[in-house]
C-alpha cells in the first residue's frame, strides 16, 4: 500500500499545497488501494477512475499556474450512493435504481466539485439507507476492515469501510437514525451528523425527510471539520436548509482544550444493554476528559426510552410516502406482471415487488399501517408527541451541560448474518444515535479504543447549531487517546493486503 | 397482540402497490406483529397536554422569488424513464379494459 493513503486529508492538503506530491499521485494511490482491497471489502459500488484522475490533473495544472485553490483541492473523496451524481450511476443500494443516471447533481456534489475534490466513486449502503449493517444492499454486504466476517455498520457501511480501509481519506454519508455515526463506531473511524438543516439535503434520495442529514466521514476529527466546512451552508433548493453561516469548525477542532467544558453523561445511554467492553472504553474516555479539565456531570433523559419506538413509527411513515415515487414510470426499473391485465397499477405492483428488498418492503408496509385511518393518532400522532418529549429532555440536559456523551452503539461489530433474520434486534443498534435525529441536534462518533480487538465509538452530542462544540470535544478526546495508544486506532487494524493474498491463495 | 394479521398486510400491500406472494404475506404479518407490539409503548408516553412535533427545527414557510429558474430540460427529465414518447412519460393502460 502506498504511504500516501495513510495520511489524513489535512496532511494531504498540506503536502499538495507545498507541491510535495501531486493530486494525480494521491488519487492514483487511492485508486490502486481500491483495486488492491475492495474485492474483499466491497465498499464501492462504482469506481470513478477517469473523472477522478481528470479532476486531479486539473488541480495540478491550476496549482502549477499559481492559482488560488480551496483548502481540500486535489484531496479525493468517496460518495455514499444515496447522493445523486451526474456522470456516475446512483443506485441507493437498490435493484429498482440499478444503472440509473441522475440528470442533476446534489448540492453537496456541486460543492465538492467547486472545492476541486476528485470523486473516487460511490459507496455501498443498506437499500435506501434502511439498515444498520449494509447487509440490506442489493449488491452484497460491505465487510468490516477489522474483521472481514463482521458488519461495517449501516446504512453507511461503505463510506465508513472505505476510510477505515484507507481506500479514501474522506467520504460523505447520510444519517437518519445513526447511519453515519454507528458505522464510524464499529470501524474505528470518525463520523458526524450535523445539525438538521446545516447541510443541504437536495439530491440525497429521501428516506425520512424530517430526520435525514448528510454529513462527513473521515479518519480524524479535523478532517471531518474541514469537509463539513465544504458541504455546509444555506441552499435555496432545500426549504429546510438553515440560513446560519457554517462557522469555523476546523478552528474549533484545533482549540485543543476542554477545560471548564461541562460534559453531561446521559444516564439512560449506558449500563443495561451495553456490552461490558463498550462500557469500559466509555468509562476510560470519561476519566481522560476529566483529567484534561472537563467538568463531568450526570444528566437524565427519561423519555429516551420511547425514542426507538417513536423512530420506528415516524421513519417508516415518512419512508412509505417518499418511496411512492419509485413506480416504474419516471425512472428506474419497470417490471411487467407475468400474466393478467397490463394496467399501470399492476405494473407498479410488479415493479415494486421485484425492485425492493425485504427490509424496504417491511418499512413501507409498517409506515402505510401507521398512517392509515384509525391508527394515525395512536401511532404516528403518539410518536410525534414523543418527539416533543425527547426535545424537552435535550433542553433540560443542555441547561446543565455544554455537550453530552455516550457510547455511540451498544455493541461492537457483530458477525455478518447474525441479526439479519431478526429485524427488532437489528433496530436496537441505533438506540443511542436515534434521539439526536428526533431532536435535530448534531452528533459525532470518535474512536474510543478496542473491546476484544474490535472498535468502540464514543458519541458527543451538542445543542442545535452548536456543531463546533463536537469538533472541540471530539478532537481533544482523540488527542488524549492517541497519546495513550501511541498513534491512531486504525494503525492497529489488520493488514488487508495480506488478507487479500490469503483469500486469493484459497 | 396488535391487529396486524395476514389480511391486514394484504390490504396494506395493495395500498402501497407491492405485489406479495402468500409466503411473503405470512412472513411479513408475523414480523410486523412483533415490531408493532414492541413500539406501541409510545402511546403511553405522552398525555393530551403534550403538543406534537413534526419537525426538529422550528421553521416558517419558505418562498422563492417568482421568476423563471433553472430546471431540467425535457430531455433530461425523460433520460431515466423506462418508456417515453413525444416528449412525455409513456405508461401502460390506466384503466382495466373490462
Amino acid at each position: 500500500m502506498s504511504e500516501l493513503t495513510r495520511h489524513s486529508a489535512a496532511r494531504l492538503a498540506e503536502m499538495l499545497a507545498a507541491k510535495d506530491v501531486s493530486s494525480v499521485e494521491v488519487t492514483q494511490a487511492h485508486l490502486d488501494r481500491i483495486a488492491e482491497v475492495d474485492g474483499n471489502v466491497n465498499a464501492f459500488l462504482h469506481v470513478n477512475t477517469e473523472e477522478a484522475l481528470a479532476v486531479a490533473a486539473d488541480v495540478d495544472k491550476a496549482r502549477a499556474a499559481g492559482e488560488e485553490l480551496p483548502v481540500l483541492a486535489g484531496v479525493p473523496i468517496a460518495i455514499k450512493d444515496l447522493i445523486v451524481t451526474v456522470g456516475q450511476p446512483t443506485t441507493a443500494g437498490s435493484r429498482i435504481l440499478e444503472g440509473w443516471m441522475s440528470p442533476y447533481d446534489a448540492t453537496v456534489i456541486k460543492k465538492i466539485r467547486a472545492a476541486k475534490m476528485p470523486m473516487l466513486g460511490k459507496t455501498n449502503l443498506d437499500e435506501f439507507a434502511m439498515g444498520s449493517s449494509t447487509e440490506h444492499s442489493a449488491y452484497g454486504p460491505t465487510r468490516n476492515p477489522w474483521d472481514l466476517g463482521r458488519i461495517p455498520g449501516g446504512s453507511g457501511g461503505g463510506s465508513a469501510a472505505a476510510v477505515a480501509a484507507f481506500e479514501a481519506p474522506l467520504a460523505l454519508g447520510t444519517d437518519t437514525g445513526g447511519s453515519i455515526r454507528q458505522p464510524a463506531s464499529v470501524t474505528g473511524s470518525v463520523g458526524v451528523k450535523p445539525t438538521y438543516g446545516g447541510v443541504s439535503r437536495y439530491g440525497a434520495i429521501a428516506m425520512a425527510s424530517s430526520l435525514d442529514q448528510i454529513g462527513p466521514v473521515s479518519r480524524t476529527v479535523l478532517d471531518s471539520a474541514l469537509l463539513h466546512e465544504v458541504i455546509g451552508g444555506h441552499d435555496p433548493h432545500d426549504s429546510t436548509s438553515l440560513t446560519d453561516p457554517v462557522g469555523s469548525l476546523a478552528e474549533a477542532a484545533r482549540t485543543g482544550d476542554v477545560r471548564g467544558l461541562r460534559i453531561g453523561v446521559v444516564r439512560e445511554l449506558q449500563g443495561e444493554g451495553y456490552d461490558a467492553g463498550v462500557q469500559a472504553r466509555f468509562d476510560e474516555s470519561l476519566e481522560l476528559l476529566r483529567g484534561a479539565g472537563a467538568e463531568i456531570v450526570e444528566v437524565s433523559c427519561p423519555n429516551f426510552r420511547y425514542a426507538l419506538g417513536a423512530y420506528y413509527l415516524i421513519m417508516p411513515s415518512e419512508a412509505s410516502s417518499n418511496l411512492a415515487k419509485f413506480d416504474g414510470v419516471r425512472y428506474g426499473q419497470r417490471v411487467l406482471p407475468a400474466d393478467g391485465p397490463m394496467t399501470i397499477e399492476r405494473v407498479m405492483g410488479a415493479t415494486r415487488a421485484a425492485g425492493f428488498g425485504d427490509e424496504v418492503k417491511r418499512r413501507i408496509i409498517l409506515g402505510t399501517y401507521a398512517l392509515s385511518a384509525g391508527y394515525y393518532d395512536a401511532y404516528y400522532g403518539s410518536a410525534q408527541k414523543v418527539r416533543t418529549l425527547v426535545q424537552r429532555d435535550f433542553d433540560a440536559a443542555f441547561a446543565k451541560a455544554d455537550v453530552l456523551i455516550s457510547p455511540t452503539a451498544p455493541t461492537t461489530a457483530f458477525k455478518l448474518g447474525e441479526k439479519l433474520d431478526d429485524p427488532l434486534a437489528m433496530y436496537l443498534n441505533d438506540v443511542a444515535t436515534i434521539p439526536a435525529n428526533l431532536a435535530g441536534v448534531p452528533g459525532i462518533s470518535v474512536p474510543g479504543g478496542l473491546a476484544d480487538g474490535l472498535p468502540v465509538g464514543i458519541q458527543f452530542l451538542a445543542p442545535a447549531r452548536e456543531d463546533a462544540r463536537l469538533y472541540r470535544a471530539g478532537h481533544v478526546l482523540e488527542s488524549l487517546l492517541e497519546e495513550k495508544w501511541g498513534g491512531p486506532l486504525l494503525a492497529q487494524a489488520p493488514d488487508l493486503a495480506a488478507a487479500e493474498t490469503m483469500s486469493g491463495a484459497n | 397482540m396488535s391487529e396486524i394479521n395476514r389480511e391486514a398486510v394484504a390490504h396494506l400491500a395493495r395500498l402501497a402497490h407491492i405485489e406479495m406472494t402468500d409466503a411473503e404475506l405470512d412472513r411479513m404479518a408475523g414480523e410486523l406483529d412483533v415490531i408493532v407490539d414492541s413500539i406501541k409503548s409510545v402511546q403511553e408516553a405522552a398525555g393530551d397536554d403534550v403538543p406534537a412535533t413534526s419537525h426538529p427545527i422550528p421553521l416558517t414557510n419558505v418562498f422563492r422569488e417568482d421568476v423563471v429558474g433553472e430546471t431540467l430540460t425535457n430531455e433530461q427529465a425523460l433520460s431515466g424513464a423506462p418508456d417515453s414518447a413525444d416528449g412525455r412519460f409513456k405508461v401502460p393502460a390506466i384503466l382495466d379494459e373490462e
